[in-house]
């Protein structure tokens, strides 16, 4: 397998076959909290981009240069990359508040939000521990390879979450049963869309 | 056991940690942004519900307005006198309250009193069914009495009972202006405070149509013009209005309009004791 196919694997992998939020239901939280509008929708994703992307880059060097050579990575790197992920958050919020303020204006309010999004620790925890990935190759990512998964990851996100949010925004004017308004809808759309999803299963061998 | 194992784990957390601890630590003195201390304060007396009835987007930009001299004291509009005061000593000025008006929905046709043309059974707001050939009504002017309003209203000051008529609580009303842009008819204006005779209808159909279609509908009859002693009510375009700035409450033109749709509104504190009070 050459190169350039396997990154192509390892993204549309992350992007649509093993989609975070719809195949694998991680993440659940801000798919029913931040896609009641599709304005923030997309503010969300675009920071989970920014944010998991960062925050991989850090875990995998931590996990290559610290965890892996003194032997403490196989029990302790849920907590590293928690706390990686929860300083790096708090960084950069710093900085983009202080260097963009229409960029912070942006994307401001979600960033706490991310600090404790799941998504991001699976995506930061795969890209040193690829579990799921059925390539024929040796199962550890080197650092474009986590690059790449990540941002197929953040992608894939961004895509279901805005798709979701268009949903509900044509759902508030439709006539939803009295006792499915709200939540029980959002979820049966969740699952219809999960199902759709799942017709990527065994694309290209994956 | 390995002990060594146990000294790294413990070595490399709190190692990191202390490196995160100083590189946030240094971070938040370099990235340092200079805000007014007062802006927080602003934040916590008002409200703080991002109800967007003072016309900013939120709360966090209406107080920053606030403390940049662009917005008045208060600011908060649902949060009426007592946020006002809050917000005046927080700034280090004297309070001044501007008149707030108050929301007037100009119809008085309930499902009673206006003539159906259809039995609207669509989406239940009002711009979907103003869009639909006009909804239920056959009155093409008046309300549609799906609660668009109520909706928006962030003071729940608006009231729909069964009979489908609206009903404005002017105690809870700010005069915040939502509802009258919610309204697909356009029907909502607000009014000042002080005003007590109002007329309560927006047909402009002919006299005979009107008075078909709805039976509190203004026919344009012209009587409260004659009787008007200070030349403040006019019938334009079949519509009688009244011109707040002349009129003196006296309640003349109540008196001779055939349809009762001129009606004089209880102050506030008297109403109290009766119901909400239509306008």
């Amino acid at each position: 397998m050459n190169e350039a196919y396997r990154y192509f694997l390892i993204f549309l992998g992350a992007l649509l076959i093993y989609n975070i939020l719809l195949i694998r239901f991680i993440a659940l939280c801000p798919l029913m909290g931040v896609s009641t509008q599709v304005e923030t929708s997309i503010g969300m994703a675009m920071s989970v981009l920014f944010v998991m992307t960062m925050a991989t880059t850090v875990s995998w060097v931590a996990w290559n240069y610290m965890l892996k050579p003194l032997h403490v990575g196989e029990f302790l790197y849920i907590p590293v990359f928690i706390l990686i992920i929860a300083a790096l958050v708090q960084f950069v919020e710093m900085f983009i508040r202080k260097s963009s303020p229409p960029l912070y204006r942006a994307m401001g309010i979600y960033l706490p939000l991310i600090t404790t999004n799941c998504a991001v620790l699976a995506a930061a925890t795969e890209s040193v521990k690829p579990g799921f990935l059925k390539l024929n190759v040796a199962y550890h990512f080197s650092l474009p390879e986590a690059l790449i998964y990540t941002i197929g990851v953040a992608l894939g996100f961004g895509i279901v979450i805005i798709v979701f949010a268009c949903i509900r925004e044509r759902l508030e004017t439709s006539p939803v049963p009295h006792v499915f308004k709200g939540a029980p809808i959002a979820f049966i759309i969740a699952a219809l869309l999960s199902l759709a999803f799942m017709g990527f299963a065994n694309l290209l061998g994956l | 056991m390995d002990w060594s194992l146990v000294w790294k784990a413990i070595l490399a957390l709190a190692g990191l940690s202390f490196l995160f601890g100083v590189l946030l630590a240094i971070a938040s003195i370099r990235f340092r942004v200079e805000t007014d201390p007062r802006v927080d304060e602003v934040m916590d007396v008002i409200l703080g519900s991002n109800c967007g009835a003072c016309g900013y987007p939120g709360c966090q930009p209406a107080a920053e307005a606030v403390v940049a001299g662009a917005a008045p004291v208060d600011v908060c509009v649902a949060g009426g006198k007592k946020v006002a005061e809050a917000v005046a000593r927080v700034m280090g000025v004297p309070l001044e309250m501007r008149e707030r008006g108050v929301a007037l929905v100009h119809c008085k046709g309930g499902l009673s009193e206006s003539v159906p043309k259809a039995l609207y059974q669509g989406i239940s707001t009002c711009a979907a069914a103003d869009k639909i050939a006009g909804g239920g009504k056959a009155c093409s002017f008046g309300c549609l009495g799906l609660g668009t309003c109520r909706d928006v209203c962030p003071v729940n000051a608006i009231i729909i009972d069964p009979d489908r008529r609206r009903w404005v609580d002017r105690d809870r009303c700010t005069g915040c202006g939502l509802c009258v842009e919610a309204c697909p008819r356009s029907l909502i204006e607000i009014v000042p405070r002080h005003q007590e005779v109002l007329v309560v209808c927006n047909n402009r159909d002919k006299g005979g149509t009107a008075k078909k279609i709805c039976s509190v509908a203004c026919i344009g009859c012209k009587k409260c013009e004659k009787v008007c002693e200070a030349d403040a009510i006019h019938v334009e375009d079949n519509l009688a209005r009244i011109d707040y700035e002349k009129c003196t409450d006296c309640g003349n033109c109540i008196d001779v309009c055939p349809t009762n749709v001129i009606v004089r509104v209880v102050p506030a504190k008297a109403a109290k004791k009766q119901q909400p009070v239509l306008a």
